[in-house]
């Protein structure tokens, strides 16, 4: 068994042109290797359509060619013109996963009334907390969308 | 109304985002940024000291600047001081500031800390959660140092809220990850299992997360988590769909937390008490018959949510592999899967069936699917699903079905994508070989691989095949007459030339008798592919030439003019000029008796794990091949691929004749004084005058010394440039080619070697280093036939490097023949720490076509090591000198090759440190010492590998006396095992 056991190593929203609309990391990267990342990220999600999986293993060398990379994948969704994706384990649960970020786009719908990309943009700093009520410390926190959406208004009244 | 409006009382923030997003270019987005910086920044400097909510609205503006790529050097102050805000939105802010941009700057850590420690003590739930995410985000070690004893008391402690329970739950597990030791088990311990009974749900999802993670470190401790996981997994599999409200999901009862508690329980063997087994294998049951009831929804939530919990029940089934019933069970459900029309679910499916396959109990009910992987294989649109079928169809492979697999595989390989044919070509080699019933059918399925993929034949396959082919005198015949037809095929790949080189030079007396495959006809048929193969083939087939002068007396006078052409005796590779003038001297003086003895057939190899089981499990990783190293082995193909280690009493030593030329006994005394070289040709073309004053290398030899192939070559690495319309100027260099880090990996722990090898150019390498200074030699072979024009190789420092690195050139001639190779000079010196190497950038024609190559240059920072030998004592003071944690880089990971601890001190000794025995309690560990010289300063380095066998895992910690070397060497080591 992995030490680290499982841990999403990071949570990122990209739309088509490949500009970030959120980056969460949970493992420690240096900014070349994060800017990298995106990069590859965009390079393989975005060729992928529907008859592909939801899922891109990171094993052959040219995508991420960092060793310690050899261990991740990618599982992601896309939702109008926004790539979901988080990186996690090799070993890990990928459908468990996949329905994770529908859970958080389902939230983020009901927080911003059918959210658009410009929300995320306009209240970046909101989507922190957003995710942070539902996945900490490269783990998942809080699946409830009833419990979450009610922290979030609750916090929301706070002056 | 949106609940959220834009900007949200941050109008100011919201004009700002505007104004950006309306930017017409990027440099005026630059000037927008800068103008609010400059306005941000005299607003702090200002004397009117700031409200509250100016503050936040100019911290959040920093960080929305931040984010968009820019650099922020001001403004971390008012972002602390936020954080003692009693305002929510201040302080979440604050928060946020410090989360995304950690600054380890040790006086505002300080503030930092203190105030999370207030706000921790605060007994307000909303502003405990901040910090306790801020801690969960940043996870540094001071982080751990100040509130390590703390979090367990709040999260165990009876009037925590709910959220703040599961925050800190998940604090504490990032800090434990980061640093264990500074977590000490205690009474909480027993207290966090019982979370898993917690009413609420979501503090036992958290729970479950932390448990996961300590159970591993601390089975016995937490044992007790089997029977409350088991009990409350059962509460929820057997619950009906809408029972637990805010925690079903699309009619599935909390899915998530079902799925944690399942990996949690694989943490453990299968319980032994058997009440708790009894229901849990109720759980599993219930499981199973519910993927066999109608949808309740339509919804793909609904199926990937029910799913998610199968396909973990599945895994602990396997991982427990002690329930036939289940086990069997789990397959047949997978076999429906396999034809299902969502993607997702054929590719988890074929990949979970994969494991089924090794498990004995479920092995036969796997293969009754084999039509359907094979379909799989043919038509799926996804690569990596038709990469999963390949992976099924090797772990299904036994002698029943191996000549289907084998035929499908070799089918597929002629479409198949170039990103997998490589590991496709490995896995029919290996099956062919492990489950071959006679060997002709052996010979023919490896002679096909070469004829379908022969430039993904790696070195280690064609090697395989003479090894068993010179092992087996029952198939030697038939496979002389194989490659013989093989060869009249008018194009065939290289590789077909050197295996039937070699096989012909070995065994074609064996067709000889059939006058369509005379001696002469063999001869002349070899020699029309001779032109057109590389140093490498062409020096192979001169020596399949002296032995045919032993094997078929009547060649010789053919032969001799054939060596003694001035394309031979004359030629510019020296491998080759050398063994022309040897072997031709030797067929004249020697006697046919001499002659008879020197080339004599070669004798058996030894038996040994299979070179190819070895390079797969190499490429997948450990286990990779296990489905084939288990119980099921046919025992009646153990004669060729043993895998086992031979006694040495089975181990035939190599007859004098081993050496091929047996000049090493006596030389004859005419042999040239030419310069020689040992061991494995392909190096050697390039290694220039050696010590060695044999003349043993032949390719042959490479065979029995097995050792690391050198480069293989790979076909995938050519050229990437597909000529540009103009050559580049000399300025732009192109990005290092995609293998390029992999390339400068081989080279961490040793100096010498080819750096890259493609169809048109090989590189090889010299190198020495003493102190800061180095010397290297690059030695570039053109392996065409046709002249290299404006050849030209720099070397390129990117960024900081120039002062850092200084690196002297010669200019290299222009023109590089067809067959020939140049050497180029390079003085190194090491001016201070350098974490980039320098690049090579080969440009030239190649028949009118510009051609360009960037590489890395191997030269990375511990190639200026000095060992240090010291006794346990000074390691250990000095150990404790270099304690700050920006001194330490420590990596955990998992081994990519086997765990060998000769091997690992080889390479430990190649990286440049001085070994320590006697330092480490634990004789596992290795420890060493070190020196870093560069002309500004030295840097004093010490590691530690902690090796962990039955994990796969390694442990390895630095610590220099500078932050970014210890981390650079870190990455650099953690990749060598």
């Amino acid at each position: 068994m992995n030490l680290l056991g499982k841990l999403i190593r990071f949570i990122l929203i990209q739309n088509r042109a490949g500009k970030t609309r959120l980056a969460k990391w949970y493992m420690q990267f240096d900014d070349d290797e994060k800017q990298k990342l995106i990069e590859e990220v965009h390079a393989v999600v975005t060729v992928r359509d529907a008859k592909h999986t939801n899922f891109v293993e990171v094993t052959p060398a040219p995508i991420l060619s960092a060793p310690q990379f050899r261990n991740f994948k990618i599982i992601y969704r896309r939702y109008a013109g926004l790539y979901f994706c988080i990186c996690v384990d090799v070993n890990d649960n990928n459908l468990a996963y996949l329905e994770a970020i529908h859970n958080f786009v389902e939230v983020l719908n009901e927080y911003f009334h059918n959210v658009c990309e410009l929300d995320l943009v306009f209240n970046f700093y909101k989507v922190y907390t957003v995710v942070d009520e539902m996945f900490l410390a490269g783990e998942i926190r809080e699946t409830s969308q009833t419990k979450v959406l009610k922290q979030l208004l609750m916090l929301q009244s706070l002056e | 109304m949106p609940a959220v409006s834009k900007g949200d009382g941050m109008r100011g923030l919201a004009v700002f985002i505007s104004d950006i997003r309306n930017c017409k270019s990027k440099e005026a987005e630059i000037k927008r940024i800068n103008k609010e910086l400059a306005n941000i920044r005299s607003k702090f400097k200002g004397d009117k000291a700031l409200d509250g909510y100016s503050k936040k609205k100019y911290v959040c503006k920093l960080l929305f600047i931040f984010l968009l790529g820019h650099d922020i050097d001001f403004g971390h102050m008012e972002a602390v001081n936020l954080l003692s805000s009693n305002k929510y939105t201040e302080k979440q802010i604050g928060y946020l500031f410090i989360s995304v941009l950690v600054n380890s700057n040790s006086e505002l850590i300080r503030l930092i800390n203190n105030a999370i420690k207030n706000d921790l003590a605060s007994r307000n739930p909303t502003f405990m959660c901040l910090a306790l995410h801020c801690i969960a985000n940043v996870g540094s070690r001071e982080m751990g140092e100040a509130f390590a004893a703390d979090i367990p008391r709040i999260l165990v402690a009876g009037d925590s809220m709910d959220s703040v329970k599961q925050s800190a739950a998940l604090c504490l597990l990032r800090l434990y990850k980061a640093s264990p030791d500074l977590v000490p088990m205690g009474e909480w311990t027993a207290r966090v299992v019982h979370l898993l009974n917690d009413q609420h749900m979501g503090v036992v999802t958290a729970a479950v997360s932390l448990i996961t993670c300590l159970c591993k470190k601390n089975p016995d401790d937490f044992k007790t988590c089997i029977s409350l996981a088991v009990s409350r997994l059962s509460r929820i599999v057997s619950s009906a769909s809408t029972d637990l409200q805010d925690y079903t999901y699309y009619f599935v009862p909390a899915p998530w937390l079902s799925v944690k508690l399942l990996r949690l329980l694989q943490c453990y063997p299968p319980p032994e008490d058997a009440a708790v087994k009894g229901r849990l294998v109720e759980c599993l049951e219930t499981v199973l018959n519910k993927a066999q009831e109608p949808p309740k929804s339509k919804k793909v939530q609904h199926s990937n949510a029910k799913n998610a919990i199968l396909f973990e029940t599945i895994s602990l089934i396997i991982h427990y592999d002690s329930e036939p019933n289940l086990l069997v069970r789990a397959c047949n459900q997978l076999g429906q899967f396999l034809q299902h029309r969502e993607t997702n679910l054929r590719y988890l499916a074929l990949e979970s069936m994969c494991t089924l396959a090794s498990s004995e109990f479920s092995h036969e009910a796997v293969k009754t699917h084999i039509d359907t992987v094979i379909n799989a294989l043919k038509t799926e649109r996804d690569v990596s699903v038709r990469q999963r079928a390949a992976d099924l169809l090797y772990a299904m492979c036994d002698r029943s079905n191996a000549k289907q697999i084998v035929s499908e595989m070799l089918r597929y390989l002629e479409t198949a994508d170039y990103a997998i044919r490589e590991e496709i070509v490995l896995k029919v080699a290996i099956l062919a070989e492990k489950y071959a019933v006679d060997y002709s059918w052996y010979v023919d399925t490896i002679l096909n691989l070469i004829r379908i993929a022969g430039d993904y034949v790696s070195e280690e396959v064609w090697y395989r095949v003479l090894q068993i082919v010179t092992n087996r005198d029952d198939v030697q015949g038939y496979a002389a007459k194989t490659v013989f037809e093989a060869l009249q095929a008018p194009a065939c790949h290289e590789n077909m030339v050197k295996v039937g080189g070699y096989i012909l030079g070995e065994f074609g007396n064996l067709i000889a008798g059939d006058p369509r495959s005379s001696p002469p006809v063999q001869f002349s048929l070899l020699h029309s592919k001779f032109h057109l193969c590389s140093v490498a083939t062409r020096a192979l087939l001169l020596s399949t030439y002296i032995k045919f002068i032993n094997l078929f007396p009547e060649t010789k006078a053919t032969i001799q003019g054939v060596l003694r052409a001035g394309s031979q005796l004359r030629n510019a590779d020296v491998e080759l000029q050398q063994r022309a003038v040897e072997y031709l001297t030797l067929s004249s003086v020697a006697s046919t008796d001499v002659l008879a003895t020197v080339l004599e057939e070669m004798p058996p190899f030894p038996e040994r794990e299979s070179s190819i089981l070895a390079k797969l499990k190499r490429k997948k990783g450990p286990g990779a091949g296990s489905a084939l190293d288990d119980g099921r082995r046919d025992a009646s193909s153990n004669d060729i691929n043993g895998g086992v280690e031979p006694t040495p009493s089975t181990v035939s030593t190599p007859s004098p004749s081993a050496d091929l030329l047996g000049l090493r006994a006596a030389p004859p005394p005419a042999a040239p004084p030419a310069p020689a070289s040992a061991g494995n040709l392909l190096v050697d073309v390039f290694d220039g005058p050696a010590a060695q004053p044999s003349l043993g290398a032949t390719p042959e030899e490479a065979f029995l010394s097995e050792l690391e192939p050198p480069a293989p070559e790979s076909p995938m690495a050519l050229l990437a440039d597909p000529a540009p319309a103009a050559d580049p100027g000399p300025e732009d260099i192109g990005p290092p080619i995609p293998e390029a880090d992999e390339l400068l990996n081989k080279f961490v722990c040793k100096n010498n070697g080819v750096l890259f090898e493609n169809q048109l150019l090989q590189i090889g390498v010299k190198s020495e280093f003493r102190q800061n200074l180095g010397r290297m030699y690059l030695f570039y072979g053109n392996k065409t036939s046709v002249q290299f024009q404006n050849f030209s190789p720099t070397v390129v420092h990117p960024g900081d490097l120039q002062t850092q690195l200084a690196v002297q050139t010669k200019r290299v001639a222009a023109q590089v023949d067809g067959g020939a190779q140049v050497q180029q000079v390079l003085n190194i010196e090491c001016l201070r720490d350098f974490l980039t190497p320098p690049l090579l950038s080969v440009r030239f024609r190649y028949g009118g076509a510009p051609q360009s190559l960037t590489l890395k240059l191997p030269v990375t920072i511990n190639k200026f090591f000095q060992p240090t030998e010291m006794a346990a004592q000074d390691f250990f003071q000095r150990w404790k000198q270099l304690s700050l944690p920006q001194q330490e880089a420590q990596k955990i990971f998992k081994a990519n090759h086997p765990m060998d601890a000769e091997v690992t001190k080889a390479k430990l000794l190649g990286f440049g440190s001085a070994l320590l025995d006697n330092v480490d309690p634990n004789p596992e560990n290795f420890v060493g010492a070190g020196i870093i010289q560069t002309k500004a300063l030295q840097v004093g380095c010490l590691l530690r590998l902690e090796p962990n066998a039955q994990a796969q895992m390694y442990r390895l910690t630095l610590r220099t006396s500078k932050e970014p070397v210890s981390r650079h060497l870190c990455e650099l080591l953690a990749q060598q095992f």
